[in-house]
């Protein structure tokens, strides 16, 4: 059986490479309409050009015998660069498998048995390479994604003086679990740098407290106070308030406040500075023990 | 065996833990305070951990038997410089040394101390 099978398909994979070479450049014309065509503006007709005939040149060497990894390189170099200037998959995918399609016509003038046999064998060669493009294209973004998510977590928590003794930490977008360590050893580490008792932890800017977050938060907050500082909650917005009473979230005696000016009011006065009005000035006048 | 040195400072016994406890010094670490306090009528204790790096629920539950025989002789336990990383293993480990008062370094849990000592001596009076 796979003797009967095997002469054709060989006899099929001849021609293609036979007409690969004889219409090379009416094949090539064809697939730089397909493949700009599905692009949108922001690609380059004549790079485009260039690079479509070298992978061409790179294919028919890889059918030739003389050398694949040329053209595998060529294809992960295409797809990471273009998942980098933010291609879609689609406009990725399509450069390759227009080819198929391109040839399609030639074939079609052709006619021969051999050919459109051979066009099957083709059409899954170039499935194959279909998909080690996407691959390479995936991982390329991934990559990206992975790069953004490290640069954000060095980005996202700066740890605050607002007064001697007292430090505050704004946190900004959502809260996982690696973040939360992240903050948690900063935030200790700063009270054991700067010996602060009171630590300010403002959620004004985490869009939505769930179970977890509220867990981590908690974690730190008694992490805090194993260390001998207290830790207060600021910045709770009401539909925050709302959704953690009724995920029935327990803060316990954690002292909570909905605005950072709350907090700090309440750290001052926890660590003996007290606030005068006088007239409409105002004074503040620390407490000696 | 290695014994933790108890150390008397005015009214206060400090402790400072600066070897890796074994079950042994941690049992003679419990009797020479217990005795120590008893002697000298100390109306606080200060343990530092400063030096302490690798906690387990075996140190989680030390503290909080010497904090309970402390209490037992009328003084007051603080526990002090307790490191991040350790603090971070703690929680992790569910143990939140209920009871046991927590200050930052040394100087601020003797500042502790006599704070306490003071709103005692108030409440007395009033």
């Amino acid at each position: 059986m796979g003797v009967t099978l095997s002469v054709p398909t060989d006899a099929g994979r001849r021609r293609i490479e036979e007409l690969l070479q004889e219409n090379e450049e009416r094949v090539l014309k064809r697939w730089l309409e397909i493949a700009g065509s599905s692009s949108s503006s922001h690609v380059d007709r004549s790079s485009l050009a260039g690079q479509l005939r070298e992978l061409y040149q790179a294919l028919r060497q890889s059918l030739d015998g003389s050398g694949d990894s040329d053209l595998r390189g060529l294809l992960a170099e295409l797809s990471r660069s273009r998942a980098r200037q933010g291609f879609t998959p689609t406009e990725t995918a399509v450069v390759v498998f227009g080819l198929k399609e391109a040839l399609y016509e030639s074939i079609e003038t052709d006619g021969s048995p051999e050919a459109l046999r051979g066009f099957i064998w083709f059409s899954q060669l170039i499935d194959d390479l279909g998909l080690l493009t996407m691959e390479n294209y995936a991982a390329a973004r991934e990559k990206v994604i992975i790069d953004q998510a490290e640069q954000l977590l060095e980005l996202s928590t700066p740890v605050v003086k607002l007064w001697e003794g007292i430090v505050a930490v704004p946190l900004v977008g959502t809260l996982d679990s690696a973040r939360t360590q992240v903050v948690m050893e900063k935030l200790l580490q700063t009270l054991v740098d700067t010996g602060s008792e009171h630590a300010v932890i403002d959620i004004t800017g985490v869009p939505a407290v769930d179970t977890q977050v509220a867990q981590h938060l908690l974690k730190t907050v008694v992490a805090a106070r194993l260390m001998g500082a207290e830790c207060v909650i600021s910045g709770i917005r009401p539909q925050i308030a709302h959704t953690i009473v009724t995920l029935g979230i327990e803060f316990g005696d954690i002292v909570t406040k909905a605005s950072l000016a709350d907090a700090l009011a309440h750290a001052l006065r926890e660590s003996g500075v007290e606030f005068v009005s006088r007239k409409t000035r105002v004074a503040v006048r620390t407490e000696e023990d | 065996m290695d014994r933790v040195p108890v150390l008397k400072l005015g009214d206060i016994l400090i402790v400072s833990i600066q070897i890796d406890l074994q079950d042994q010094s941690v049992l003679a670490l419990q009797e020479d305070l217990a005795d120590k306090v008893v002697a000298t009528g100390a109306r606080g204790v200060i343990i530092d951990i400063t030096a302490v790096e690798i906690v387990d629920s075996f140190i989680g539950r030390m503290l909080a038997t010497i904090a309970a025989i402390s209490r037992m002789l009328d003084a007051e336990t603080v526990v002090v410089g307790m490191r991040p990383a350790v603090a971070i293993t703690l929680v992790e480990l569910g143990l939140s040394l209920g009871g046991v008062r927590t200050a930052l370094n040394l100087e601020k849990g003797v500042a502790l101390l006599n704070h306490l000592e003071g709103s005692r001596i108030a409440a007395a009076v009033q």
